[in-house]
């Protein structure tokens, strides 16, 4: 296990490396520079700022230099956002962001799968009816139409929740809501189709053989194996909360990295950008890990076990 | 002896969108305290949905028309769902056929054997872990201490067949049903395993319902044999009255096809398909297929006839206006040497 971990890490840091090298040249091709108001300043001026910044100096060279502030854990000082370092800036935007986001994956996942189980239990009647349309409609309803409508009716006209407002635990309701229901109807859909076939497995009649009843058979032996395939579907979904909450923030005014992130592409905000690229890239190897050893967890057969050979 | 069970007059259909298929049509037999029945017949002849119905295992789309499955003075149609939980797995066992498929892939088989005892409350959990490991190492599973914590798939399909029997086996049931559970498996493993039966049987005192399709494996376990045709018992008795003296076209057909060390050049087969249980045919479901049938087997269903004590057979060869037949060469062949034998028996015992 150790010996995989660290193989797998080592990729990790390939990864980000290749991400970091790939998107500090493609950024660099982009038109325009930092300066918004370039037109007002002085050639003098233009020349001062690039030798403050580096941006003087050839391509390759800049790009060794950042390179080795990375090295340094120095990702650099934001153009745009009053001078601010690159990763202060990503952990004080981190919040709200990472806050929405887990509360959907967890909400989204945990009913997807409560809803597709209960789908399957009661396969072809009203209950797997309702939870099929359920599943399809929040699959085709993209989810800043959602966040409109939710904030709409349930803020606007009921008032029941704060309207664009990012203040404490209840306005992170709504965005929550609005971005569960993409993964929940996933979720739900691989369930139901796993567990029909669990249920009709032969390991599933020997339970009831042995004596559990309908409701210890699910809880004992068909939800865990009908959550293997389940749990590949997760880093996808996390890859869709994380690129997709950008919209939402701005539709609840949430003070999150998302907005940041359109907002310094924007401007050539070099820094910002390479800074936030790399964090995002991070953030997906490090799910993708979770899911290959959380797959481990759940299914013995792929269990990535030094002991394997001791028997 | 006592009968443990007693299924009369059984008839189960079975919804599909084709119709109603007649699946078990007044099926009756009971099971003798300590017995191995063993119940013969090929795919479709309604073997495994009798089993299942004796553990209330039945597909959603089963209807019991009519008859009784009496255990200890009840009828197991009639019990509610929760005492049918309270009786499987403890009461009544069943061993599955395919070992591949029959145990949960993502749960150590020491829970997996300890779990009936669990359900039923038979011992705490300690006690449990402790029988399960017994009950291993009773079906032969090597170093079973140190493999209790390991998953299905890290065992052979030998090795996990003796696990599923150990499951079946570790609350002690007093009806034990196997359904095919050597069809799986090698013929060596096939010969253990069914010593291993024979010999678990003698240490917890069960009554076994064995299902088979090969007669080879019947000869080894079995003490009575009841066949099966289309739904239907059509001739039980005691083992060497099956193999010895039967007395159904059908089971000759059966022994015909079974290959034994005599047996040179072809291997006979039955000609023909079962009938389509969706209609039943009026007379004996076997006619059609049958080189012996008369004209009354096509009109009219054979009752059974009485050959012994304690051998049946449903066919109008037994009445006494029925011209008289000789089985197949391969079956006549096989009798004569059986009664070779037991006149040397007797011939020995009177020297002794």
């Amino acid at each position: 296990m150790s010996k995989y971990l660290i193989k797998r890490i080592f990729y990790l840091v390939l990864t980000l490396f290749i991400v970091a090298s790939v998107t500090f040249f493609m950024m660099k091709l982009m038109p325009g520079t930092p300066y918004t108001n370039q037109e007002k300043m002085s050639a003098d001026q233009l020349r001062i700022m690039n030798e403050q910044y580096g941006l003087n100096k050839p391509l390759i060279q800049q790009y060794f230099i950042y390179l080795g502030g990375l090295l340094h854990g120095d990702f650099g000082t934001s153009f745009q956002f009053n001078n601010q370092p690159v990763l202060s800036l990503i952990m004080t935007r981190l919040g709200p962001s990472l806050q929405i986001g887990a509360q959907a994956m967890i909400v989204g996942s945990l009913l997807g799968i409560l809803l597709g189980a209960v789908a399957a239990i009661r396969k072809n009647t009203w209950v797997d009816g309702v939870a099929t349309f359920f599943s399809i409609v929040g699959i085709s309803i993209p989810n800043f139409v959602l966040a409109v409508l939710l904030q709409f009716f349930l803020a606007f006209k009921l008032q029941l929740f704060p309207i664009a407002l990012w203040d404490g635990w209840s306005s992170s309701i709504l965005p929550t809501l609005a971005l569960a229901v993409a993964p929940l109807a996933n979720t739900a859909r691989f369930m139901r189709t796993e567990m029909v076939d669990v249920l009709n497995s032969d390991y599933i009649e020997l339970a009831k053989a042995k004596g559990n009843s309908k409701w210890q058979t699910v809880a004992k032996h068909a939800l865990r194996n009908s959550m293997i395939p389940v749990v590949t579907i997760i880093g996808p979904m996390a890859v869709n909360l994380m690129t997709g909450s950008l919209v939402v923030e701005n539709i609840f005014s949430i003070p999150g990295i998302g907005e940041q992130f359109v907002k310094s592409i924007m401007t050539n905000d070099y820094p910002t950008i390479m800074g936030l690229t790399i964090f995002y890239s991070f953030l997906l190897t490090v799910i993708i890990l979770v899911v290959d050893i959380l797959y481990g967890i759940i299914d013995p057969r792929i269990r990535l076990s030094d002991s394997q050979g001791a028997h | 002896m006592a009968n443990i069970l007693e299924v009369k007059h059984l008839s189960i259909d079975f919804k599909t969108y084709a119709g109603n298929v007649h699946a078990i049509r007044d099926v009756s037999f009971n099971l003798k305290k300590g017995e191995t029945l063993a119940i013969v017949g090929e795919s479709g002849s309604g073997k495994s949905v009798t089993v299942r119905s004796i553990m209330g295992l039945l597909a959603g789309n089963a209807h019991i028309k009519g008859g009784t499955i009496k255990y200890h003075d009840e009828d197991l149609l009639q019990k509610p769902e929760q005492e049918m939980n309270a009786l499987r797995g403890s009461d009544i066992a069943m061993i599955f056929q395919d070992p591949m498929t029959s145990l949960d892939p993502t749960m150590p088989i020491g829970k997996q054997v300890a779990e009936p005892l669990l359900i039923h409350k038979t011992m705490n959990k300690e006690e449990a872990m402790k029988r399960a490991q017994s009950v291993l190492e009773l079906v032969g599973i090597p170093n079973a201490k140190a493999r209790m914590k390991d998953y299905p798939h890290q065992f052979s399909g030998g090795q996990r067949q003796r696990i599923v029997i150990a499951i079946a086996i570790v609350d002690y049931p007093q009806i034990l049903i196997a359904d095919e559970p050597t069809t799986a498996l090698d013929v060596t493993v096939q010969a253990q395993i069914i010593d291993l039966m024979k010999e678990l049987q003698r240490k917890i005192e069960t009554s076994i319902i064995f299902i088979t399709h090969d007669l080879g494996v019947v000869a080894g376990i079995a003490d009575r044999v009841a066949v099966m045709y289309a739904g239907k018992i059509i001739e039980y008795g005691l083992v060497d009255e099956i193999f010895y003296e039967p007395k159904h076209p059908y089971t000759w057909g059966l022994l015909n096809s079974m290959p034994t060390l005599d047996t040179a050049g072809r291997l006979e087969a039955i000609p023909g398909t079962p009938p389509d249980l969706l209609d039943p045919p009026k007379g004996d479901a076997f006619a059609p297929r049958n080189p012996y049938a008369l004209q009354i087997d096509v009109e009219q269903e054979p009752p059974f006839f009485q050959v012994s004590k304690t051998h049946f057979a449903a066919t109008w060869l037994l009445h006494p206006d029925a011209p008289s037949v000789e089985p197949p060469a391969a079956v006549r062949a096989m009798m004569a040497k059986y009664q070779a034998a037991q006149v040397q028996a007797k011939v020995g015992t009177i020297d002794g």
